[in-house]
């Protein structure tokens, strides 16, 4: 077994351990950790892969940027996580069943002589001086141009959305208009209601007994 | 490529669409909420100058652009000039709707926009990236527009339910193009169709990404196993956006799977043409028989909705030209069926009172004859009562799927009569509900009193809609013949 080979799959198992940790931690700052080293861990993927920049991008995006602020509205909202997923455990081992027999029947398929996936060759190591960002900028602004335009818009729409869902006013804010509350008239406030000027005597039951 | 190259012609009406929709939503800043009809009133007008370009750049063959990303063919040509005017319709028909619930703002609108930018470019995509890139820009703007009455819980619950369902079917659909990626080593679709063809490509790869391809593609049409969602997101949602997600996304849907089974993988037509059979008949069985249960008229054209994509799916698994052609002529009539049937029930709502049950439409006929009738139409057509559209759309595709003689079911080859018989026996199931509606409406006696206030230009567009159902069930030669000579000239290149 090679050496990038051992690191293949140590850095898969601690993938998969990780991963399986987000979902099932109880606490979501545990999760979110939990999750930091997924990506971590990827990007030693990346790595492998000699995607350098790549692995870069995604240590500073995710794990950097989209991680900490992530930690940030999980601490600033205290969500009881536990609470609002009552049954998962409960549900957990069927979910785990379907889950690990689908895994044996895809691994049964693409591990099977059939599929021959012995017959890919690994890719062919990149010269000493070749340049990630060079090959993928050079992608990117041509031939990928136009995902990469659509990918922009994509990102304008998820901040529009985000706006137009999370901006409201405060249930408990106290501002008030002025100019509303010159314009308030009497009938705005006050509801008046018309009764009879006199009751009718109430009807006594004499056939009551007194109570004991 | 070089930037000389570059042709943005093909492009043009989503390169204005793109930047119309940037302005009104910079211009629906600064506009009072009192003058907001001046961002409906630019919607509209983006809308019908998109349409006008669409169809002053039409070119009766494919033309590709962006390096062969992006694709302008007579079919999307139609298919895209058919949503400019679903959309259009819903933003009228939606109009007094929204602004009844509070909803009437910019982001509705600009929401909406963004959708049909995502639609055209599934539209128009022929590579893996930019089609799932486009089904994310849809799906991310119909999200939002479930959820935009945020003090609705039932509209909360159903955009949850659709985000997470929509998620785990991009997983699906993004699993299967990693595969077919494998086996082919290409996300184009020109390429993977060249590849696959050559006959190298690993075969074992292809059928495992494609079994995912299919079950991603089913979960986003909403037919069974894969229509749990389905039900809940119509009823849920306001009905002005169950409207925005029943109409205009099914021509795009179906786009979307002419451009990866039959486009990409079309030489693997005997092995989706089983799993197609399955779905189809599934769907067709569940939707109606499920149907028939439902008091929700909302959730009852839910379910009408999935025996309609089962139909829909007959024509496509046919895996011929003429099935193509019928199942986008199913598509359309389906569409414009949907939309006048939602169309009467928001006419009917009003601020405080949403017309979902089916007790709301009792004595219809009392209250408003006009309306009874063209809700008549819809249901008579969605039923597939002659001489409506929704009858011949269902015989095109019967007819399509007779014409087959046999279908492939991966262990062995049956007959399509089967096939065919059962879709006949499962619309008569489905006239039963369609029916009740209709008896509802003249038998019953009328359960409020409350006026039928309709705006002037919602009610002319209602009545040209569903009488274009009529029209097309008499006539239906011009828009059947222009689906053939679309998928034609379509289906040739690439």
């Amino acid at each position: 077994m090679s050496f990038p080979l051992i690191v293949f799959y140590v850095l898969s198992a601690i993938l998969l351990f990780s991963a399986f940790k987000v979902v099932t931690a109880k606490n979501p700052v545990h999760a979110a950790l939990w999750l930091v080293l997924a990506f971590f861990t990827s990007s030693g993927h990346w790595l492998l892969l000699q995607a350098e920049f790549l692995a870069i991008a995604l240590v500073l995006v995710y794990v950097g940027a989209v991680m900490v602020l992530f930690l940030f509205v999980v601490m600033m909202l205290d969500i009881n996580i536990e609470k609002m997923r009552a049954g998962f455990w409960q549900h957990f081992p069927l979910a785990a069943t379907v889950g690990l027999i689908m895994v044996a029947e895809m691994v049964l398929i693409l591990a099977s002589p059939q599929a021959h996936l012995a017959g890919y060759e690994a890719a062919a190591p990149l010269a000493a001086d070749a340049s990630n960002v060079k090959v993928l900028g050079l992608q990117i602004y041509t031939t990928y141009l136009m995902p990469f335009e659509l990918a922009a818009v994509l990102l304008l729409l998820a901040i529009v959305a985000a706006i137009a869902l999370t901006q409201r006013e405060r249930k408990d804010g106290k501002y008030v208009d002025p100019a509303m509350q010159v314009e308030v008239k009497a009938a705005d406030r006050l509801s008046i209601v018309k009764m009879a000027a006199v009751r009718d005597e109430p009807v006594i039951n004499e056939t009551n007994e007194p109570q004991a | 490529m070089n930037w000389a190259d570059l042709n943005l012609m093909p492009a043009l009406p989503e390169i204005f669409l793109l930047a119309a929709l940037s302005f009104i939503l910079v211009l629906d800043l600064f506009i009072p909420d009192e003058k907001r009809d001046v961002t409906y009133g630019l919607s509209l007008l983006t809308l019908a100058a998109c349409a006008a370009l669409q169809l002053a750049t039409f070119e009766p063959f494919a033309t590709t652009t962006f390096s062969g990303m992006f694709v302008d063919d007579p079919m999307a040509d139609i298919i895209k000039v058919a949503m400019y005017g679903v959309t259009a319709a819903v933003l009228v028909y939606t109009r007094q709707y929204v602004a009844d619930r509070g909803m009437f703002r910019g982001e509705y609108y600009t929401l909406s926009l963004f959708a049909l930018l995502g639609m055209n470019v599934m539209v128009s995509s022929s590579h893996f990236l930019t089609l799932y890139i486009g089904l994310e820009l849809l799906s991310l703007a119909l999200y939002a527009l479930i959820a935009l009455r945020r003090d609705s819980a039932a509209g909360t619950e159903a955009a949850m339910k659709y985000f997470v369902l929509g998620a785990l079917a991009s997983g699906m659909l993004l699993y299967g193009m990693s595969m077919v990626y494998g086996a082919t080593g290409s996300l184009a679709i020109s390429e993977i169709a060249a590849a696959i063809a050559s006959g190298h490509s690993n075969a074992v790869l292809l059928v495992f990404g494609l079994v995912f391809l299919v079950a991603g593609l089913a979960f986003k049409l909403g037919a069974v196993p894969f229509h749990m969602w389905v039900p809940d997101v119509y009823q849920g949602s306001p009905t002005a956006v169950t409207l925005m997600l029943g109409a205009a996304p099914k021509l795009a849907a179906f786009v979307f799977i002419i451009r990866i089974l039959v486009q990409g993988m079309g030489e693997l037509s005997g092995d989706w043409q089983g799993m197609l059979v399955l779905i189809a008949a599934l769907s067709m069985m569940i939707g109606n028989v499920a149907a028939i249960a439902q008091t929700n008229i909302k959730r009852m054209l839910a379910y009408s909705t999935i025996s309609h994509m089962g139909f829909l799916l007959l024509g496509l698994l046919a895996a011929n030209e003429q099935g193509y052609a019928s199942a986008m002529f199913y598509a359309m009539v389906y569409v414009l069926t949907t939309l006048a049937g939602f169309g009467v029930l928001l006419a009917l709502s009003h601020a405080g009172f949403e017309c979902e049950k089916l007790e709301d439409l009792k004595g219809l006929n009392q209250r408003n004859s006009w309306y009874a009738f063209l809700m008549l139409l819809v249901m008579f057509s969605m039923a597939g009562i002659p001489p409506l559209a929704g009858f011949y759309a269902k015989f095109a595709v019967i007819k399509s799927v007779v014409d087959l003689g046999a279908v492939n079911m991966g262990f062995g080859m049956v007959s399509a009569l089967y096939l065919a018989v059962f879709a006949v026996m499962m619309s008569l199931v489905g006239a039963f509900y369609y029916l009740r509606v209709v008896k509802n409406m003249y038998f019953d006696d009328k359960q409020s009193d409350a006026p039928i206030v309709v705006r002037g230009e919602m009610k002319v567009l209602l009545s040209v809609n569903a009488l274009a159902l009529l029209v097309l069930g008499v006539l239906p030669q011009g828009l059947i013949e222009l689906c053939i000579e679309a998928m034609r000239q379509s289906l040739a290149v690439l």
